[in-house]
């Protein structure tokens, strides 16, 4: 723990305390309320958030069953097996990993773009000058996000495999698939119906041949049908918060900049095209590195809607490294598993503090640039 | 341009803004109904019999109306569901009073009180803000199993009694805040803990209000972070009772009043919170945000 960070004064009140006696005893006081007061979240936070995190880096490095402690010395250790077994080495386990992987890469694919587009969207018409009653909508697009994922995703089970989403595709003349156990994917179908491959007898060059355990074929299936279902859901529950932080920047974007632009004589789409989005591109960014980090978590919409099937289509990198611990009693594995996943997220995670560190500036000398550009 | 030419072009524009407003107005409401029908039906499935519920899933109408099916089999003992109840209360106000006090007491000691490792506290509380939920979801479930507590009340409560994002919008809050009144009581002689308590917290009333709702919200609607910590069934709070519930019987038709009905009851109090409180709410995603 470092302290030459400290400011002057803390410097002088801890080394000095007694040639400025009033000031000296009142800021010594404060150090150790300060440790009093961040005492509680901070053994908190080390007991449940740092030990566990050491703990499970630990048991990812053994074969720990479940019995007993695993630092027992009858636990056997087995170094950095686990994680070869998941990345390195042909099998069980590195073709369910590579498949969730599959699976999330596509779930990711989908969600992040639809539901910044959907929170764009929405903004900018509850956004709108000439609309009233905005409230109203605003709370209704909002709500979703604010309820429980487990309520939601049961409301969405009874949609979509009790009948109501099929029974709204028959009026319109579609017959609507088996949507939480169709574990067809559907770039193979399209595939299929454009009649370049026949899903049942893919070419051999795809599935001859493959990458990390999983069939060239078997890589480009695309999201199921059934994963296809979760993308709805998760877009529909959370484009209400980005849409949030999209009416945030937008009441930040100053009538000025608009009355200016329009005096320039543009037009809405130009404005729009020019002006807006140029200003929005922080949160843009923002909403699709949040997007990014949260799609690679998804985890209680697998556990209810699906639990992984059909034919492990919608099993998420989270809800395998459970299943793993938690069914199968493979710990070391399940532990080895987090930490690969926690380490592709904290690259977003990474990026996202990396850019958004001057984000105000950044926006302000693009929209300038555009607004120049719009009016040339 | 003559007179004329501008008067039909003001009256164009005029005639295209009418007609913008009906296709925002058609979208508007195209998209409530997208995200309200929903929990729409989910409301009229809870007053169905099972038998109606599978046959007309989509009739807004109950046929015959009758809560047999849904809250009748809920309100029994034997499904569970009070006792889960009972345990989510129980959790959420625990966990809830923990959080606001103990963020609250994090923060200030942050955002005003000079000590030695102030700033590899904070810098800590930020980097733990980056750790990703369902990655603790194993190291959690051994830490608790270590201590012994795995599947009883403490591991319920225990580790979510603070969190890092909680610190973080306290301490952002009472920076915001001048020090002068504070400094006054210090130079009255009133303790470090005093003028907390007694002159800081009553003037942090809206971030505590944001936080308390955060923290309720988080806490009622928590699922993996349970899921991990218990598994008697005299210790499921609400979500994990009816995730058990819908994961683990798939199959058309079974039991959906049961299943919506619980579902409703689970959403209902953060419903209310929500409508009562709803501007907390946005100020909580907006922060929510920030930190990412």
């Amino acid at each position: 723990m470092t302290t030459s960070t400290q400011t002057p004064a803390v410097a002088a009140a801890s080394r000095a305390p007694r040639p400025r006696r009033r000031r000296g005893g009142i800021r010594s006081g404060e150090r150790l309320s300060g440790w009093l007061f961040v005492s509680p979240a901070v053994l908190l936070i080390v007991v449940f958030l740092a030990i566990p995190v050491v703990m499970a880096l630990w048991v990812s490095l053994t074969g720990w069953g479940g019995i007993g402690s695993p630092f027992s010395s009858q636990v056997p250790l087995v170094g950095g097996k686990n994680y070869t077994d998941l990345l390195g080495q042909d099998g069980l386990v590195r073709q369910d990993f590579m498949t969730s992987i599959r699976n999330v890469f596509y779930y990711t694919v989908l969600v992040v773009p639809l539901q910044t587009a959907l929170a764009l969207f929405l903004a900018l018409v509850v956004n709108s000058k000439v609309l009233r009653g905005k409230g109203f909508f605003r709370s209704a697009f909002y709500f979703p996000s604010v309820t429980s994922s487990v309520a939601i995703t049961t409301v969405f089970v009874f949609l979509f495999s009790g009948g109501a989403v099929n029974g709204v595709l028959k009026w319109v003349g579609v017959d609507g698939p088996n949507w939480l156990d169709d574990g067809r994917g559907t770039i193979q179908l399209v595939l299929g119906w454009l009649h370049l491959v026949d899903p049942d007898a893919p070419p051999s060059a795809l599935t001859d041949h493959g990458f990390l355990s999983l069939t060239w074929w078997d890589w480009l299936a695309g999201p199921s049908v059934t994963m296809l279902t979760l993308v709805m859901l998760v877009v529909w529950t959370t484009s209400g918060t980005f849409m949030l932080m999209y009416l945030a920047a937008l009441q930040g974007i100053s009538a000025e900049v608009e009355e200016a632009s329009l005096l320039d004589g543009t037009n809405a789409w130009q404005r729009l095209r020019y002006v807006v989005l140029p200003m929005l591109k922080p949160t843009t960014f923002l909403v699709i590195t949040l997007g990014l980090i949260g799609s690679w978590q998804v985890f209680d919409q697998v556990f209810i809607a699906t639990q992984g099937g059909p034919d492990k289509t919608t099993f998420s990198p989270a809800y395998l490294s459970y299943r793993y611990g938690f069914a199968d009693k493979s710990w070391g594995p399940a532990a080895a598993m987090s930490f690969v996943l926690f380490a592709i997220i904290i690259v977003f995670t990474l990026l996202q503090r990396f850019v958004m560190r001057d984000k105000d500036a950044i926006a302000e000398r693009r929209a300038v640039r555009r607004s120049r550009k719009a009016r040339a | 341009m003559s007179t004329a030419d501008r008067v039909a072009s003001v009256g164009v524009g005029r005639r295209r803004s009418f007609a913008g407003v009906f296709l925002g107005y058609a979208v508007l409401v195209f998209f409530a109904l997208v995200y309200l029908f929903p929990f729409v039906i989910q409301i009229v499935t809870s007053f169905k019999t099972q038998a109606d519920a599978a046959a007309h899933p989509l009739s807004l109408v109950p046929d015959p109306f009758s809560v047999r099916d849904s809250l009748g089999r809920l309100a029994n003992g034997s499904s569970g569901f009070p006792r889960a109840v009972l345990n989510s209360v129980v959790v959420t106000v625990l966990v809830t009073a923990g959080r606001v006090f103990f963020d609250s007491l994090a923060g200030y000691a942050l955002a005003r009180l000079r000590f030695p490792g102030r700033k590899v506290v904070f810098g800590a509380i930020l980097a733990v803000m980056a750790v990703p939920g369902v990655v603790l979801l194993i190291p959690k479930f051994l830490v608790l199993n270590q201590l012994g507590i795995y599947d009883t009340y403490a591991a319920l409560v225990l580790p979510l009694l603070a969190d890092a994002a909680g610190v973080f919008i306290m301490k952002q809050f009472f920076e915001s805040v001048p020090t002068s009144i504070e400094e006054a009581a210090r130079i009255d002689g009133a303790s470090t803990f005093r003028i907390f308590w007694s002159v800081v917290l009553p003037m942090a009333r809206p971030a505590l209000i944001t936080l308390t709702i955060l923290s309720f919200q988080g806490s009622w609607n928590e699922f993996a972070q349970v899921l991990v910590s218990v598994q008697s069934a005299d210790l499921q709070t609400l979500p994990l009772w009816l995730a058990n519930l819908v994961g683990g019987s798939l199959g058309a038709g079974t039991q959906y009043p049961l299943k919506l009905s619980g579902a409703l009851l689970a959403t209902i109090p953060v419903a209310l919170l929500f409508a009562l409180l709803q501007r907390y709410f946005v100020r909580g995603a907006n922060e929510g945000g920030v930190k990412g």
